[in-house]
């Protein structure tokens, strides 16, 4: 039986982010992957913050489709809010090719010298005193690893943690259902990234347009299956004929779920989680890249400090939920709060909120700056926020 | 004694996972495309069948 120190369990832009921080730390590691393609098919609208993203790694041409230049969102009556280049960037920025960006990724954490497997799924771990057995299959081969140590970074179907004793599984009221058809020949405004509210056309979430390059788009829809009565695909088919969108184009059909409701607790003894596994995608926005790749390094850290201290105590391993929740996860929690807001907001409020917005020069396209706008101009409406936002 | 069964149709599955994010009883599992139901395990709740994107998923009487 080989012997590791960690086991990855996943290979997207979490799972390589910590393999590749482990492997720096010298910490002997391997990441399976269940696909036999990194990165393929992608279950993401794959915009990310331009500062986030150029803070984390040295962005590639190759791996970018396209750079926007602002965002529109519109209110279910089709009012709009603006955020033009200067404003535009905290949130969305790069569109990314997630199926070359997370290859690069995991060759990132091959050089420095993460083993790969992919076609690899894991299909269960039996827990010793003084390790792990984690049962791989490797196109049909049934064999077993040794590990100090298990990294879930295996997204929002996650069993990794289920294994290891946390409770992933998601309500109906804690994730969204998606599903996005990579549009070509898009007639459209395409240096803009474009987001429809509003609960009559898409329940509990949203619809968005992520410009790809060359008339090319990704046009999808989240819907949260408590609040939905038909699936997804029939409210995004139902959008796109509404608006008159030419889907005599589509390239590509990808769907998804994504959680979006934060969990306390991503980590127990010998066991981290991160990214979808671990629930850190944005209950707002749903976009979970940055998080998972910031969960990443710090899961490797703490993980590498781990086999150093050969201490994979629950205790010792909390450091990593400490260090996640003042990162990113204050921000999780906060538009958590933001979210039930919304989602009990009928339309017409919306329509009333957007508008109020109209005219008003917004200093930074973050939820933030458009949150604290809102509560400026609707202090009534928003009361129970002020003291979130400002 | 089951009077009723999960369905998939194949042709519509995306192979997402949606529905592996909500089942309780872990009854199914992605096989990289291919969605596999564990029907023993499986009590037709229908929680899937909501979540499922792609209208992929049914209960259907047997």
């Amino acid at each position: 039986m080989t012997e590791y120190d960690v086991v990855v369990v996943g290979a997207g832009p979490g799972g390589s982010m910590a393999a590749k921080t482990l492997a720096e730390n010298g910490v002997k590691v391997l990441m399976v992957e269940k696909r036999q393609e990194i990165g393929s098919p992608v279950r993401c609208a794959e915009g990310v913050s331009k500062v986030e993203l150029e803070s984390l790694v040295e962005v590639k041409k190759s791996w970018i489709a396209a750079e926007v230049s602002g965002a529109k969102i519109y209110s279910p009556d089709n009012s709009v809010i603006v955020l033009s280049e200067e404003q535009a960037g905290n949130e969305v920025g790069y569109v990314l090719e997630r199926k070359i960006f997370d290859r690069w990724l995991a060759k990132q954490a091959a050089k420095a010298g993460s083993e790969v497997m992919v076609k690899t799924s894991a299909i269960g771990i039996d827990k010793k005193r003084e390790h792990l057995v984690i049962k791989l299959r490797r196109m049909g081969e049934v064999f077993e690893v040794s590990a100090k140590m298990v990294i879930g970074a295996d997204g929002v179907e996650s069993r990794v943690g289920k294994w290891m004793g946390l409770d992933t599984t998601l309500k109906l009221n804690e994730v969204e259902s998606c599903v996005q058809y990579l549009i070509t020949n898009l007639k459209y405004e395409m240096d803009y990234c474009h987001f429809w509210l509003g609960h009559s056309r898409s329940p509990g979430g949203y619809i968005w347009l992520f410009p790809k390059g060359n008339s090319s788009g990704n046009f999808g829809i989240g819907v949260m299956p408590s609040m939905a009565k038909e699936p997804a695909k029939v409210y995004l088919d139902r959008f796109l004929n509404e608006v008159g969108i030419d889907t005599s184009h589509v390239v590509e059909v990808v769907a998804g779920a994504v959680p979006v409701s934060p969990m306390e607790k991503a980590s127990t003894e010998r066991c981290l989680l991160v990214g979808d596994a671990a629930r850190h995608a944005d209950p707002i926005t749903g976009g979970g890249i940055i998080n998972a790749m910031k969960g990443g390094i710090i899961a490797g850290k703490v993980a590498a400090e781990a086999v150093k201290n050969n201490d994979f105590s629950s205790k010792f391993l909390s450091k990593y939920d400490r260090l996640w929740k003042e990162d990113f996860g204050k921000t999780l929690e906060r538009n958590k709060i933001l979210q039930k807001k919304l989602l009990k907001m009928d339309d017409k409020t919306m329509d009333k909120l957007i508008k109020s917005l109209s005219d008003s020069n917004l200093k930074e396209m973050s939820i933030t700056g458009i949150v604290k706008e809102l509560i400026k101009k609707n202090p009534k409406l928003l009361w129970d926020l002020k003291s979130l936002f400002f | 004694m089951q009077s009723k069964r999960l369905i998939i149709n194949r042709f519509k599955c995306a192979y997402c996972g949606a529905c592996i994010s909500v089942c309780k009883n872990n009854a199914n599992e992605l096989v990289e495309t291919f969605l596999r139901i564990d029907e023993n395990k499986c009590n037709c709740c229908g929680l899937c069948v909501k979540v499922c994107p792609m209208n992929a998923l049914s209960i259907e009487e047997v």
